[in-house]
């Protein structure tokens, strides 16, 4: 089970298949990644494999003041 | 006559020893499209733009960086929306990673009714971002006194508002902005509040080095052309402050000479004035 994006799944992929799921490649521009708080630089992101419990933040850019 | 691009600093605000070409910055929020959004930053000539990080909505991903890119400005990214610095933190890293800048527009708000900064939280928030290696540049109230907190734990510039964000309603106390003024040794921006072009002149005017705008500009019925305004009110302001303004006075005074003044009275003990 991981936390994603504050939305609970039953299972636990690594973060690499998490961003095939939404469309992003590991080169998508103006997006960021955190698990547990703490930001996860792009450079780990195809290597990163989550564990159960995780809480996965994944960001990027819209508009706003 | 003296060119206007010779006068100093008309053009170019310094922070953290990075020159900007226009002492307007733009916030991207409420703009009804990314086209009126792009003509709108043409239209202000600003260098830098903020921008928000929301958790990702795969459905409605735009092409927000790919518009920011084409109009050649920079990325300020913001920490809106955040309510403790544990949480603005967080969004000033993932943003560092994202637009891969050190820069970052510290908002902390305190409630969502009046989204005015949690000073506690704010300072806080930045302290830890300054050790971090960020250039800080915090959404900060019109206090004095906090503006120089923040300052002496190391925000490369301090942004305080006019009025509430949003609001329109300028700059509701002028004599706190003049106060920070006065004390800073970072450059001030007036950031929130701005409703109009006269708005962002005063700002200038009151000593104020850049003025960051969004919503006057995003909402207005014409959002490129009240950039135009207000891109033109800070220049206005700027060149105004730079002349030397007259001393304000409570009498009148004249600016043409008594000297050679006619003389219409038809005999000694005639007053001149209409009989009623």
């Amino acid at each position: 089970m991981i936390v994603l994006n504050g939305a609970r799944r039953a299972d636990t992929p690594s973060l690499a298949v998490l961003l095939d799921e939404l469309g992003l490649g590991l080169a998508a521009r103006g997006v960021a990644v955190a698990v547990d708080g703490e930001v996860v630089p792009r450079s780990e992101w195809a290597g990163l494999t989550l564990s159960d419990g995780s809480r996965v933040e994944v960001v990027d850019a819209i508009q706003g003041g | 006559m003296p060119s206007r691009e010779a006068e100093p600093g008309v053009d170019g605000l310094e922070i953290a020893g990075r020159r900007l070409s226009s002492r307007l910055l733009l916030g991207t929020g409420g703009f009804a499209s990314l086209e009126l959004l792009a003509a709108a930053i043409e239209a202000s000539g600003t260098a830098i733009v903020t921008v928000a990080l929301r958790r990702i909505d795969p459905a409605a991903r735009g092409s927000l960086v790919d518009v920011l890119d084409a109009a050649g400005v920079d990325v300020l990214p913001n920490t809106a929306g955040c309510h403790t610095a544990r949480d603005a933190v967080l969004t000033a890293r993932l943003a560092r990673e994202a637009f891969t800048t050190d820069w970052v527009k510290l908002e902390v708000i305190g409630d969502d009714r009046t989204l005015l900064p949690d000073a506690v939280e704010l300072l806080a928030a930045a302290e830890e971002l300054v050790d971090d290696g960020f250039v800080v540049l915090p959404y900060t109230n019109d206090d004095p006194i906090l503006a120089r907190r923040l300052e002496d734990v190391g925000c490369a510039a301090v942004m305080p508002l006019g009025s509430p964000i949003g609001s329109g309603m300028g700059i509701c106390n002028p004599y706190n902005i003049s106060l920070i003024v006065d004390r800073a040794g970072v450059p001030v921006i007036l950031d929130a509040g701005i409703g109009t072009a006269s708005d962002a002149a005063l700002a200038i005017e009151l000593g104020c080095d850049g003025v960051l705008c969004a919503s006057a500009i995003s909402r207005a019925r014409d959002p490129a052309a009240m950039a135009r305004a207000i891109a033109l009110a800070v220049e206005a302001g700027w060149l105004a402050r730079t002349a030397g303004r007259i001393e304000r006075r409570t009498h009148a005074i004249a600016s043409t000479t008594d000297a050679g003044r006619v003389d219409a009275l038809r005999s000694p003990t005639d007053a001149g004035r209409v009989e009623v």
